[in-house]
């Protein structure tokens, strides 16, 4: 890369970075502040029977009599150390508690990611070359069906199907590949239907284009000029709407770790607000918008890299 | 962060919607058959819920330990007299799927006219008067993408109590954002139309400028957006009731019954099944209606 290029580039990353702190920034804020609209965690933690002697010792232990502003300040300092504080079911660090469960997310997202890619793409692409026939019209009847149906409701079948009926696969659990399979393919569906139809919508787009029918008169191949010229300009918005699904794909994962019993952060989150275990909630709401706000900053510096006239313009 | 142009309705919409053209829009989507099937579907389930006190054969939370876990009446075992069989308590299916559909629908409707009017308003005054206010709005609209919608009716649900107001409530506050970003984008580009320059330059007040000339332009947009939000909130609200943070359980929802029903999975697949069916019926009804409600407003479908 020569300088004239790199200089807007890293402006560009710089000026990225700035918006995503901030938006994580308004995040933490709202997060600290829902928790504590939300109710005394005090009277929760304590059975009914307790004392107000006692009531006092647990508040001054979570700092909770402290005045709001001291409260926040402590929250910020102890986020900008990546202390989040302990968990009150846990007694222990949340970032640890976190730590622990993140290879379970990990695992199940990179699973339905996997699966995402492997069917979306071809299917986006089958559909818009037969665009109008039988092909495009059974895939995207495939994809409505997929975008209408609760990732749960999709887990709950496959149960009855793969563990109930057939035997073949765990309905819960968590460990061997046996056990991903039904929970990745779960959390894939609805991702599977969003790409497909928009990669199916961009092609279509793109294969009207002047640079294509050149292509064409030059005598390649049909699937030749998809592949080398449709594909590569295809991919600009696909990439930017899997970046915005990466948020569904993270509601969808609180929802299948939910079905399947799966150890991951999703079903901590559920378990944490039943426990009004604040401390926890705020860490995870945390977590899903800096795992957002990342996947969504790479998915912007992705375009430069893939799209020359990006580049220029800024 | 980045709009996705597709999933929104084109920015191009008819400059202003007569009644013959919205007739029209009635007959384009009664051509398209599965739209036609689709929006038969939802009146059945309008219809549904809004009689579901004398439509159900049984009170939804009458329970009969005697009859538990009965399957449906074409199975082995089953009755006439429970259609869809029971489930771990005793209580008909067929009347709680009924009932069930009031509390989806009701969610689902309340939420999107929520959303809509909070998103439209916003959006309106944003594009309108642009400046310090846009930006502002258009920040918050990136913090809130920023968030996993599931997430933030989680969080604020969990911490408010559940609740069926605190539901819509959620899904309605939370919904705005893309309606916001198509009116202000619709008004961004029909603000230096000369129609617009003229009735300011004979000193039309701003008020109704809004009112008369830019709302009726953005209602084709508004109306496909909302009609998919409510299959959205829908979802969304079944989501939170299985999850057990969302309609507390003396009400009867869907989600709420496939939780219950997924514990009788290896013994009573109906208990689960038949929710999830109507639930996903229901979705895909007003999805497909939805689909072809935005064919209709788009002009360049419209030609096709």
């Amino acid at each position: 890369m020569t300088r004239s290029t790199a200089a807007p580039l890293l402006r560009q990353v710089a000026a990225r970075l700035g918006t995503a702190i901030g938006v994580l920034f308004a995040v933490a804020t709202l997060a600290f502040l829902l928790v504590r609209l939300s109710g005394d965690p005090v009277k929760q933690l304590l059975p009914p029977d307790a004392t107000a002697a006692q009531e006092h010792t647990l508040r001054a232990q979570l700092g909770l009599d402290q005045p709001l502003i001291a409260q926040y300040g402590d929250y910020l300092w102890g986020l900008v150390r990546f202390d989040l504080g302990d968990s009150l079911v846990y007694g222990r660090p949340v970032a640890d508690v976190i730590g622990e469960r993140l290879p379970a997310t990990l695992e199940l997202a990179f699973g339905a990611m996997v699966i995402t890619l492997l069917i979306a793409i071809p299917a986006g692409i089958y559909a818009a070359m037969r665009r109008g026939r039988a092909g495009d019209t059974s895939v995207m009847t495939a994809v409505l069906l997929g975008q209408s149906t609760p990732p749960f409701w999709i887990g709950i079948l496959l149960i009855l199907v793969f563990s109930v009926q057939l035997g073949a696969l765990p309905a819960s659990g968590y460990g061997t590949f046996a056990h991903l399979v039904l929970p990745a393919i779960t959390l894939a569906v609805y991702s599977v239907a969003v790409i497909a139809r928009l990669l199916r919508s961009s092609l279509i787009d793109v294969l009207g284009s002047d640079h294509i029918r050149t292509a064409r008169a030059k005598g390649l191949a049909p699937g030749a000029v998809v592949l080398a010229h449709g594909l590569r300009n295809a991919a600009l918005p696909t990439i930017t709407v899997i970046g915005l699904e990466f948020g569904g794909l993270l509601g969808g994962a609180i929802l299948t770790e939910q079905v399947f019993s799966w150890p991951g952060i999703g079903r901590l989150t559920v378990q944490a607000i039943s426990d009004r275990d604040f401390p926890m909630v705020q860490a995870a709401v945390l977590f899903f918008a800096a795992a957002f706000v990342l996947v969504n900053l790479l998915v912007d510096l992705s375009y430069s890299l893939l799209d020359p006239r990006v580049r220029a313009q800024r | 962060m980045t709009t996705t142009p597709t999933t929104e309705p084109s920015p191009t919409a008819p400059e202003t919607v007569t009644h013959s053209a919205r007739t029209g829009a009635l007959r384009v989507l009664l051509r398209n058959r599965l739209a036609a099937v689709a929006l038969g579907v939802l009146v059945l389930m309008a219809v549904a819920a809004l009689l579901a006190p004398w439509l159900a054969p049984y009170d939804p939370a009458a329970q009969n330990l005697l009859v538990r876990l009965k399957p449906p009446a074409w199975q082995d075992g089953g009755s006439a007299s429970h259609l869809l069989g029971t489930d771990q308590l005793g209580r008909d299916l067929l009347s709680r799927v009924i009932h069930g559909a009031r509390i989806s629908l009701l969610v689902g409707i309340c939420a999107a006219l929520l959303a809509g009017v909070v998103g439209a308003a916003c959006g309106l005054f944003a594009g309108f008067r642009g400046g310090r206010f846009d930006r502002l709005l258009m920040r918050a609209a990136d913090i809130q993408l920023a968030f996993p919608s599931l997430l933030l009716a989680l969080a604020i649900v969990g911490f408010l109590g559940s609740g069926l107001w605190n539901v819509v409530l959620v899904l309605g506050f939370t919904g705005w954002v893309s309606y916001a970003r198509v009116v202000r984008a619709e008004v961004l580009s029909l603000r230096s139309r000369d129609y617009i320059t003229q009735a300011r330059a004979t000193g039309v007040k701003d008020g109704t400028i809004l009112r008369r000339h830019l709302l009726p332009n953005v209602t084709a947009p508004l109306a496909t957006i909302g009609t998919l939000h409510i299959a959205a909130a829908i979802v969304a609200e079944a989501s939170l009731s299985y999850l057990g943070l969302g309609v507390p359980k003396e009400i009867v929802t869907w989600g709420a019954m496939l939780a219950d029903g997924q514990l009788y999975l290896g013994t009573a697949w109906w208990v689960a099944v038949f929710p999830g069916l109507a639930l996903m019926l229901t979705s895909l009804a007003i999805n497909i209606t939805g689909d072809a409600l935005r064919d209709v407003a788009d002009p360049k479908a419209y030609r096709r």
